[in-house]
């Protein structure tokens, strides 16, 4: 399935959770806050959340800023 | 010069003598600590992680400026480049409280998800910073000068959602008492645009800020947040009377970043202590500091 990853067309694959998407994307040990469609999922629901066709997600972490 | 033989004696005096002695240490009267937002830091310097040379430079100024709390702004993730270092592996999270911003925010809406996302990732790395936020609601790219109608919404739709919001204003007094009144921890009114340099470019719209702020309420913390260039603009911030200075670029772009930390902590802890002593007023014209009484000399009026 298709979705928007950090504004970007991504592949995924059908039926992917949160927390899938994460590990593919080697992130699963590192701290990454998500938002699907423009609403944040926590860590904790990261397991349960399964992603849709069209879903746009966003994955951030903190970088050096004033 | 004679060859003396040396005993461990004459090397102890030898270097006793190369080397001044240690100047002696005053106790240093008026260096409170300060409470913000339900936490007690020591120092009243709050200092930014961005633009430095690079990490090592970063994590060796943070150390010189003595600051308990540094910010951070919430990014996406690189997913395809080269992920290299990251911020976090130079940054000691059980020594620092990590302050997230929004900076880059230019809606309330935009702000409230960012500060969610930070959040979410200060609990994730179990630092005292969750919940609190460093709030910038901007109103213009080239200026980064701040929207007050989309800081004054989010600063509430924030304190709502249990939020700490350090609220990053103008230095406009009824700005700062309405951000003060939507119920953010801390107002942050600036001193001259962000990274300007400028300095203090207004200080009688700080001190009413802080007397509108502080009105009835003396331990309200009011922090001067950018526009700081050099430490004399962070002393002159403190001797105005703010509780504490939040500084970034002035530091990471410093010719040498650690040598200007070093100023910066001593500049903020001169200035809170010449607030504290208290200034004497200006007067136009000169007053003797020796008596003119007993003088031997000519005295034009005498």
């Amino acid at each position: 399935m298709r979705i928007r990853l950090n504004g970007q067309p991504h592949e995924a694959p059908d039926n992917s959770t949160l927390a899938d998407l994460l590990r593919d994307l080697g992130l699963a040990d590192r701290p990454a806050a998500a938002e699907v469609n423009r609403t944040l999922v926590p860590k904790a629901e990261h397991a349960s959340r399964r992603l849709t066709e069209g879903d746009e997600v966003e994955l951030v972490t903190l970088v050096g800023g004033g | 010069m004679t060859n003396h033989p040396t005993t461990t004696r004459d090397t102890d005096l030898g270097s006793a003598r190369s080397v001044p002695p240690p100047p002696p240490s005053y106790p240093e009267p008026g260096l409170h600590s300060l409470t913000i937002a339900g936490r007690t830091v020591r120092s009243r310097l709050f200092v930014g992680t961005g633009k430095y040379p690079d990490f090592p430079t970063m994590q060796a100024a943070l150390d010189a400026s003595g600051c308990d709390v540094v910010t951070v702004a919430v990014r996406r993730e690189r997913l395809y480049n080269d992920r290299g270092q990251s911020l976090l592996d130079f940054i000691d999270l059980d020594r620092y409280l990590i302050l997230p911003n929004t900076a880059g925010c230019f809606t309330a809406e935009d702000a409230v998800r960012v500060a969610r996302l930070g959040r979410e990732l200060l609990e994730q790395l179990a630092n005292p910073g969750a919940g609190w936020v460093k709030l910038e609601v901007l109103g213009d790219r080239k200026t980064l000068l701040p929207d007050p109608v989309g800081t004054l919404e989010a600063t509430r739709e924030l304190v709502k959602d249990g939020f700490q919001v350090l609220c990053y204003t103008s230095d406009d007094p009824i700005s700062a008492e309405r951000i003060k009144s939507a119920g953010a921890a801390s107002v942050m009114p600036a001193g001259s645009p962000i990274g300007s340099g400028q300095g203090v470019l207004n200080p009688s719209n700080i001190v009413l800020c802080l007397e509108l702020l502080k009105q009835g309420d003396p331990d309200y913390p009011v922090i001067v947040d950018a526009g700081v260039g050099a430490a004399s603009d962070t002393a002159i911030a403190m001797e105005l009377g703010a509780d504490g200075v939040l500084l970034n670029t002035a530091i990471a772009h410093a010719k040498d970043p650690v040598t200007m930390a070093h100023a910066m902590r001593k500049a903020t802890e001169a200035g809170r202590q010449s607030y504290l002593a208290g200034r004497i007023p200006k007067k136009r014209y000169a007053t003797a500091s020796s008596p003119l009484e007993g003088a031997i000399s000519y005295i034009p009026g005498e």
